[in-house]
């Protein structure tokens, strides 16, 4: 057997073991915990999608609040204005509206690379913050829009069933099966022709265009399916939030997307999954321990930071591969 | 025949003429050497012709259409190929990734995202050929960024020709590697060149390699054509002479 054969069924094992995990999770875990678990899947979408621009296309977007925050608003506008509480209408609009703002929005930065590439994507994202400030009467500013408890499938919340438990069962389930799927697209995407194209640009954008890869046009695609996965993911957020701010447009959440991506390690697939996971329970438990939860939420983050420069995906891999060595 | 026509091609920076109204032609078929002193304006003349600059004058006619102003991405598809002086190459990518990327590119695959690229056989086999052909078979799985300087200069040029091109443009495929590294890489380079009819402009320093391997010698002085002839022309040319005389240790 080659050492590929028993790598990746090691890989297939431990997938199969977090899997079953997940899957059991629910009846384990008082409702609170599991609803802890579907933010951080559903951040973990956003986390993906915003690294297939940093990890493997070599572009660091500082503005994946606003494809997130289109995801959550678009939810919003349907429960508004059409009345409408399908959960699948909800993917569909988020996706749709944040591909839509992602293809504007990328049309005008990937024109540029690095630090131009950053401060557009950033200065965008808060024009979008912005608008939702200034167009009250539509977006409900401060107070933000409520979205109440869709229907899954065409099924709706039973009668009597009480919110928690519908989000910590059914609607964490159905997070699940999306994030599942979600991952496997963007496995497939990063193994793929187009996904080896995207990282020969992020390794050398002017070989890229010297072998026929014609990089700005494969940067906006790559930049299209990353806002609408952020997008997916905020559509996702909504009901399980109940209510969306502005403060999910503005800039300080899309440095938590990156945040994710950097904790978790950007240069592995598995990465900013982790990353979104870990980082969603180390402020919320932050929050809930201290009022300075900021300032010790900084330290543990710099302290992560500088111990694991590779993520922790990144070190763990390396820290595998050495003990195997020595083996 | 003429597979490429330059007139009067004109490249100006600032003050400095770096091309300067070259009429530069390639023969269908040759292995065309283009040498002078640094600064002389070779890799210029590359540059606009594989299109990466846009000259202020002059046209450039491959196999007979005007390419002047043709992207670099038309270019490619019309089969101009180049290489760089610089290695550059998918450093995070493995060897045999570098190459299946250019096939894939060719075939116009990598547009196509719902299939695993490492599954297409076709593909991967054409690739483990082309580093057959270039001795690096053993190195596929390595990442790029890993290989030896030689190794990259020859992954380079590897790149390349996995496009399929009708001319190439090699910009100094051994420069940066040792004086006994030079002659076993022209050998593999010049016998991919020579088996696959490929049209070839190699820009180099050593005159020892340059006058064993080519069919043709253009010699560059100050952004313009100098000398223009058989390997023996040159080789008695006293204008060359004197003109290259202390630069051969420079390259
Ligand atoms: N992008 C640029 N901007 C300004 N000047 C340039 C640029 N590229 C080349 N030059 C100048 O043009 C002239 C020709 O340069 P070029 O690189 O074509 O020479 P070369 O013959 O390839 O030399 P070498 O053997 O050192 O590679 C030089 O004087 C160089 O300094
Ligand atoms: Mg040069």
């Amino acid at each position: 057997m080659t050492m590929v054969t028993v790598l990746s069924r090691r890989l297939l094992l431990s997938a199969a073991v977090i899997l079953a995990l997940l899957v059991i999770l629910p009846s384990a875990l008082d409702p609170y915990q599991t609803i802890l678990l579907s933010y951080g899947l559903i951040f973990a979408i956003a986390a993906l999608g915003f690294n297939l621009l940093l990890g493997y296309t070599g572009l660091l977007s500082f503005g994946h609040s606003a494809y997130f925050g289109m995801g959550a608003y678009a939810v919003a506008f349907i429960v508004k204005y059409l009345k409408i509480t399908s959960m699948e209408v909800f993917l569909i609009g988020g996706i749709l509206a944040s591909a839509a703002v992602a293809a504007l929005f990328g049309f005008l930065c990937v024109r540029y690379t690095r630090i131009f590439f950053g401060i557009l994507t950033l200065a965008l994202s808060q024009v979008l913050w912005s608008l939702a400030f200034k167009f009250f009467w539509v977006t409900g500013g401060t107070d933000g829009l409520r979205v109440p408890t869709p229907s899954l499938l065409g099924m709706q919340m039973a009668p009597g069933q009480d919110k928690m438990t519908f989000l910590a069962h059914r609607y964490y389930y159905y997070v699940l099966i999306i994030f599942l799927a979600g991952l496997a697209v963007m496995w497939v995407i990063v193994h793929s022709p187009f996904g080896k194209a995207l990282q020969a640009i992020r390794d050398n954008e002017t070989r890229a265009e010297f072998v026929g890869v014609q990089v700005r046009k494969y940067r906006f695609v790559a930049f299209l399916i990353s806002g609408a996965y952020t997008g997916l993911a905020g559509a996702l957020w909504v009901p399980l939030n109940g209510l969306t701010t502005p403060e999910i447009l503005h800039w300080t959440f899309s440095g938590k997307i990156v945040f994710f991506t950097v904790l978790g390690g950007f240069q592995t697939f598995v990465g900013p999954i982790i990353g979104a996971v870990v980082y969603n329970y180390l402020e919320t438990y932050a929050v809930g321990h201290t009022v300075y939860w900021q300032l010790v939420l900084g330290i543990v983050l710099v302290v992560l930071v500088l111990a694991l420069p590779a993520g922790i995906v990144g070190t763990a891999k390396r820290l595998g591969l050495r003990l195997r060595r020595a083996a | 025949m003429n597979l490429l026509v330059t007139k009067v091609l004109t490249k100006y920076f600032g003050d400095t003429h770096a091309v300067d109204g070259v009429d530069f032609t390639v023969q269908q078929g040759e292995l065309l050497a283009l040498i002078g002193a640094n600064g002389a304006g070779k890799t210029t003349l590359v540059n606009l012709i594989s299109g990466m600059l846009r000259p202020d004058s002059g046209s450039i006619v491959f196999q007979g259409a005007d390419v002047t102003s043709q992207s670099v991405h038309g270019r490619i598809k019309a089969g101009i190929a180049r290489s760089f002086q610089l290695v550059n190459l998918f450093d995070q990518l493995t060897v045999l990734d570098n190459v299946a990327l250019v096939i894939f590119s060719r075939e116009g695959k990598t547009r196509n995202f719902v299939y695993l690229a490492d599954h297409d056989r076709p593909v991967r086999q054409e690739a483990m050929d082309v580093l057959q052909r270039f001795g690096l078979e053993n190195k596929a799985n390595m990442l790029a960024g890993g290989l030896a300087q030689g190794e990259r200069k020859l992954l380079d040029v590897a790149v390349a020709v996995a496009l399929r091109p009708k001319l190439l443009l090699l910009d100094e495929p051994t420069s940066g590697v040792s004086t006994r590294e030079k002659a076993p890489i022209m050998d593999i380079i010049t016998a991919i060149v020579r088996s696959e009819h490929i049209t070839a402009v190699i820009i180099e320093h050593d005159m020892d390699v340059v006058f064993k391997y080519s069919d043709r010698i253009v010699v560059m002085h100050q952004g313009t054509i100098l000398a223009d002839g058989t390997p023996d022309e040159i080789r008695t040319n006293d204008q060359v002479i004197t003109t290259l005389i202390g630069t051969q240790a420079s390259g």
